[in-house]
């Protein structure tokens, strides 16, 4: 993968119009995004060098890095589970409160273009769009009948993605474009994140490291699995803040990064095939 | 082409008493050069320094990633004292007990946890070039009025999402601990979107502000969605109106 490639498929309106047809009635793209803005592809990217930060084999992690593909279908297969769900929601009649569709209506907003933006960088290598089963499959979850079900869920997906994301960037690090793309979108959800938390009562920022410290039925621990960390740089932090917060503070003020297992452990439990 | 110095403005009150810092101020939000506080030493007609050497004395935010950590530290010490001041003015005082007011203690300690872990890893492999205790002003701000208070927090935090997204790609993964200070720009950078989207919705509750098309920009014509990923020079340029300590930021990495 690599930069000429993106724009390339970026600038192929055929290929952005195949990969939409593909898929289901369920996730047709709102008609906005259909037309896609070819004029407004960012051209100032092509003038840029990815100066090369390969070497990592010295790396420690390095042999348990993604390729840069799989990490963009990771990233794929995580938004389209996004907009699908926000997209089922927002057609469910009387699910989404009136007061609330406008902030649920942004971010399908969002993960719809995040969806045509890796599904246009991938290309002819882009997976098909999976099936989801938003009850959890075994897990029998009223998502789409009970509003408190729907909000607890879309709080812990974007706290996923946030994760998710977050864990990739050494895997794009030698790829200037893709890994400030990557994080333009990881900061996003972010947003969206700390939104939904708040409008369930919830602190913006992940507090604690287990579900329930989250306000999320235990069944999602791996959610928030390792967000207790107090050990940033290799300093232990949690004793140094007593007048600023103490350890929770210091747990809040860093987010932590998922691996690529630990998410597609999570996001199993709602993707048939 | 010669890498200009950044020197930050160090008098605000050669401006008159009008509201231009505060406007200044606000240019952050679109991240506009501020003009007034880039000075380009190389050009400028009455100066014959060299252009690659700062002036004596002015603390120079260094190389690779050192210059990454000084820039990411100086940022966090500008928020940090931001919020130190909210807690001391009278908007934060007279706040009832309840969530704007837990939100901003919250936002408070995570800054300055942000600002002394820089201060501590930076200390631990470079204690000679540490970026200095800086100095900020903020004009005519006023830190009893809320309205001020949540739209420049909103600013900051905005503009910190910009920066860390902006400086990924500018870190070494190469050289020693490049990984782990690239992950570290990652824990934070979602936390300074927290915030950002926080503070949108106490301004503009249950509205789209938290991710507005206004501060989102476009990616491939796939629609606003995506967060701004802003170079050092324009991010320094925009804060340096309110932190009048002179530094310089000559050699950061640009790509």
């Amino acid at each position: 993968m690599n930069l000429l490639k993106i724009l390339d498929n970026l600038s192929n309106e055929e290929l952005l119009n195949t990969k939409s047809s593909r898929r289901g009635s369920i996730s047709q793209f709102t008609s906005a995004s259909k037309n896609i803005a070819l004029a407004s592809i960012p051209f100032a990217l092509a003038a840029t060098s990815s100066k090369s930060k390969a070497a990592t084999a010295t790396m420690s992690a390095a042999a348990f890095q993604a390729t840069p593909t799989e990490v963009l279908n990771f990233a794929l297969t995580l938004e389209y589970l996004e907009r699908n769900f926000y997209q089922i929601a927002m057609d469910t009649t009387g699910l989404i409160p009136e007061a609330d569709r406008a902030v649920f209506a942004q971010i399908l907003k969002h993960e719809t273009s995040h969806v045509n933006f890796f599904a246009a960088a991938l290309g002819d290598a882009a997976i098909d769009e999976p099936t989801f089963d938003f009850t959890g499959k075994g897990l029998g979850l009223d998502t789409f009948e009970n509003y408190g079900t729907f909000m607890a869920l879309s709080q812990g997906f974007e706290d996923t993605g946030v994760r998710a994301f977050k864990g990739q960037a050494g895997a794009l690090a030698n790829d200037n474009d893709l890994l400030t793309f990557a994080l333009q979108v990881h900061s996003v959800e972010a947003r969206h994140a700390s939104q939904v938390r708040r409008m369930r009562g919830q602190k913006g920022w992940v507090t604690g490291g287990t579900a329930a410290s989250n306000g999320i039925p235990s069944v999602f621990d791996g959610i928030y699995e390792g967000e207790a960390n107090t050990v940033q740089g290799g300093v232990e932090l949690s004793g140094l803040f007593g007048d600023f917060g103490g350890p929770e503070a210091v747990k809040e003020a860093f987010d932590e990064p998922l691996t690529m297992a630990e998410v597609n452990a999570i996001a199993t439990n709602f993707i048939v095939s | 082409m010669k890498k200009p110095i950044i020197k930050v403005e160090t008098s605000i009150e050669n401006h008159s008493k009008t509201n231009n810092s505060r406007r200044r101020f606000l240019k952050m939000g679109g991240l506009a050069v501020a003009g007034s506080s880039l000075l380009l030493y190389g050009c400028s007609d009455d100066d014959d320094m060299d252009p690659v050497t700062p002036p004596d004395g002015v603390f120079d935010l260094g190389a690779g990633n050192l210059g990454i950590l000084n820039y990411a530290y100086a940022l966090e010490q500008l928020e940090a004292d931001f919020y130190t001041r909210v807690i001391e003015g009278n908007y934060y005082k007279a706040l009832p007990d309840g969530e704007e007011k837990t939100l901003l203690e919250d936002v408070w300690y995570h800054e300055v946890i942000h600002r002394e872990f820089f201060r501590t890893a930076i200390t631990a492999v470079a204690p000679d070039d540490i970026t200095p205790d800086l100095e900020f002003d903020y004009g005519d701000l006023n830190f009893d009025d809320r309205d001020s208070v949540l739209a420049t927090a909103l600013i900051l935090e905005d503009t910190g999402v910009a920066a860390y997204n902006g400086a990924g790609k500018l870190i070494d993964v190469t050289a020693a601990n490049g990984d782990v200070y690239l992950t570290l720009a990652g824990k934070i950078v979602s936390v300074e979107a927290r915030h950002a989207s926080a503070f949108a919705d106490l301004i503009n509750p249950g509205t789209t502000a938290f991710a507005r098309d206004g501060i989102l920009v476009d990616l491939g014509g796939t629609g606003l969605s995506y967060d701004r990923a802003t170079p050092p020079s324009e991010i320094l340029a925009a804060a340096g109106g309110f932190i009048t300590t002179e530094f310089t930021a000559n050699q950061l990495p640009t790509d």
